[in-house]
């Protein structure tokens, strides 16, 4: 009786371990079968793809006066919204890709009004934590997002110091073509690649110069013969948060 | 042995599993095909009540190992045959944490992204080598367990667990710890605070589940293993009071942290009030009190401390991911700002059904393979009670 009890425990046990082994070779398979196959599709595609690359001598950068920028304004927000397709934000879960500021000194009293975008840092946190590389910086300084291969874990907008990124929160639909943007990504100031690939600069920029402000100034910030560089060696200007040392492409001057 | 409650018994619990991960998924569809409109996240809380699950399943499946650590790697026989069912539960919770964590991403089905496109300066990166790693490595500590012929491997895969877990929950602490820029992170605590937060957290389910298997089994677990375990839980718990104290007494005393404590301790309204009457109080100081006192430390009061302490951990994981996400960022320090994006500004944050069904459907994938582990292999819990007799008295 008890040698019967025991050939079918045998017997079961057996059971269960081809079971289990066909089970975890199965779940294997399954795990790394598409791994491999989608490994295989980007090597062919990266070798059938000539290399299209920024220009590494370049560091493009905004210089903005605050002084310039009056309180009430927002015909950078505005620009920016149409250039890029952006609907104008009603709730927190719209995408604000630039949005003004009104500050005021604790100390002093003194207020002040700035635009807050992407500051494009040389040290960007957004592109440290991305687990895949999507959050990643150009050669010429710009840093963006590739929609393709953004998984909207959200990690970057933690890590942004500035809140300058947004997540889409809701299917979108009209896009613009040369804007790619989705629901499930997070997406930020672009600096307008754009327009600054076809040799232009960035809408927000054109908008406050359009409207007599001028206090945005886009360029390059590598390039000593510049305004841009003429500009932030003969006047005192400052980066946001300076002691994070990330060094960002955007500075303001007159920011106390 | 397998548990003694027939068939029915176990494909209704199956059932009651496969229904609640049934919901989750379907809430993930919800949100997939919405989009996280229909959550109660935003542009500034991006890290939602399903994190809170995810990341308590996570840190408490790291923290459940514990036990087979204690028996198998340290040598105490109370906890050598708790082992399997240690590792089964940390399997079950890590792949109930990171369904959770999958189905709330932007672009679920990019995952595979994930594992084709790595960034090495990433945390996030190497948690999923660390979490997939982890798998791998408990598996095959539980195959030299139960395959006899592997047995004299165990200790050697015991520690590649422990050092493995450990890195992993580190990882996990530092997720919040490398973020440079907001005031509820940025601490190199957070790695040493979520590795003791994982003990208690991973014991008390561990006591709960093995309460319930003892309890459908018709089974009485020996007093003396229950005072023992009960009296390890407080010292987990204890010790994680400890980190937590020490971290606010950090941030009190830098001045600039002061507006973030004055928030999280007293002013941020459910923040405070889910610290102290959920973590302080209900979390911590009740169940040292139930598990401590000369008087209590019954297997009910064990059952109630761990449940308490399970219930702590998500208020404490709350007021951290979610207040540390509500507080807003000091982009300029010495001023007060505002904008139409909420600069300066508290975020409002109410989690909304599709977060709680898609958090209980993680917690229903984690009961869903525990419930087969259980059945289909031997995960009991044997004593000898002789050689129990024979270790020293104050063992932990």
């Amino acid at each position: 009786m008890k040698s019967e009890r025991d050939s079918g425990a045998k017997q079961a046990l057996s059971g269960r371990r081809s079971f289990l082994g066909l089970a975890a070779a199965g779940l294997g398979g399954v795990l790394i079968a598409p791994g491999i196959h989608l490994i295989e599709v980007a090597q062919a595609a990266a070798r059938g793809t000539a290399p299209a690359g920024a220009n590494a001598k370049v560091r493009w950068g905004l210089l903005i006066d605050t002084t310039k920028c009056a309180s009430g304004c927002s015909d950078c927000v505005s620009a920016c919204n149409t250039e890029n397709g952006l609907a104008a934000p009603t709730r927190p879960t719209d995408a604000q890709w630039i949005r003004k500021i009104e500050i005021k000194s604790v100390a002093t009293g003194r207020a002040q009004s700035l635009p807050v975008m992407c500051q494009h840092c040389a040290e960007p946190p957004c592109v440290d934590v991305c687990p895949t590389g999507a959050s990643f910086k150009r050669a010429d300084g710009i840093v963006l997002v590739d929609r393709h291969s953004c998984i909207g874990c959200r990690y970057c907008i933690m890590a942004c110091p500035y809140q300058a990124r947004s997540f889409v929160h809701e299917p979108l639909t009209a896009q613009k073509p040369e804007v790619p943007r989705g629901k499930g990504c997070v997406e930020g100031c672009t600096l307008c690649v754009h327009r600054i690939d076809a040799g232009g600069g960035p809408a927000c920029v054109e908008a406050c110069a359009s409207a007599g402000h001028h206090a945005m100034l886009f360029g390059d910030l590598n390039d000593a013969d510049s305004e841009i560089s003429h500009r932030v060696r003969e006047v005192a200007s400052k980066q946001l948060r300076p002691d994070l040392r990330l060094d960002p492409g955007v500075r303001y001057q007159g920011l106390a | 042995m397998n548990p003694r409650f027939g068939p029915a018994h176990f494909y209704a619990l199956l059932g009651l599993g496969l229904m609640l991960v049934g919901v989750g998924l379907g809430s993930a569809h919800y949100m997939e095909s919405h989009g996280h409109v229909v959550t109660g996240m935003n542009n500034h809380v991006v890290w939602g009540l399903p994190h809170v699950f995810a990341i308590f399943m996570i840190v408490a499946a790291s923290g459940v190992l514990n036990v087979a650590s204690i028996g198998s790697v340290f040598g105490q026989s109370v906890y050598k045959p708790r082992a399997p069912l240690s590792g089964l539960l940390c399997l079950a919770m890590l792949a109930g944490g990171l369904m959770v964590l999958m189905l709330d991403l932007g672009r679920p089905e990019r995952l595979i992204v994930a594992a084709t496109h790595y960034n090495p300066s990433s945390v996030f990166a190497w948690n999923v080598l660390l979490y997939s790693g982890m798998f791998a490595i408990v598996a095959l500590y539980l195959w030299t367990m139960f395959e006899r012929s592997m047995n004299r491997h165990s200790k050697a895969a015991g520690v590649a667990a422990l050092i493995w877990r450990f890195v992993l929950t580190s990882g996990t602490g530092l997720i919040f710890g490398f973020l440079v820029a907001r005031q509820a992170y940025a601490s190199a605590l957070l790695a040493p605070l979520f590795i003791v937060l994982s003990f208690a957290w991973g014991l008390a389910v561990f006591l709960i589940v093995q309460s319930a298997m003892y309890g459908w089994n018709e089974q009485q677990l020996d007093p003396a293993i229950q005072r023992r375990m009960a009296r390890l839980l407080g010292l987990f718990v204890a010790a994680a009071v400890y980190l937590v104290v020490v971290y606010h007494l950090t941030n009190l005393y830098f001045a600039r942290q002061a507006a973030f404590e004055a928030f999280i301790l007293r002013d941020g309204g459910i923040y405070p009030l889910l610290l102290w009457g959920g973590y302080a109080v209900a979390g911590t100081a009740l169940p040292l009190l139930l598990l401590f006192h000369p008087r209590l430390g019954g297997p009910r009061t064990t059952l109630l401390a761990a449940a308490l302490v399970v219930a702590g951990a998500f208020a404490w994981l709350y007021v951290f991911i979610i207040g540390g996400q509500a507080f807003p960022l000091e982009i300029f320090p010495g001023h007060v700002a505002s904008s139409s994006f909420g600069d300066g500004a508290i975020t409002h944050y109410v989690p909304r059904w599709p977060e709680w069904l898609l958090g209980l459907g993680g917690i229903g994938a984690a009961f869903v393979l525990t419930t087969i582990g259980v059945r289909a292999l031997d995960f009991m819990p044997q004593d000898d009670f002789a050689a129990l007799k024979a270790e020293p008295k104050g063992s932990v």
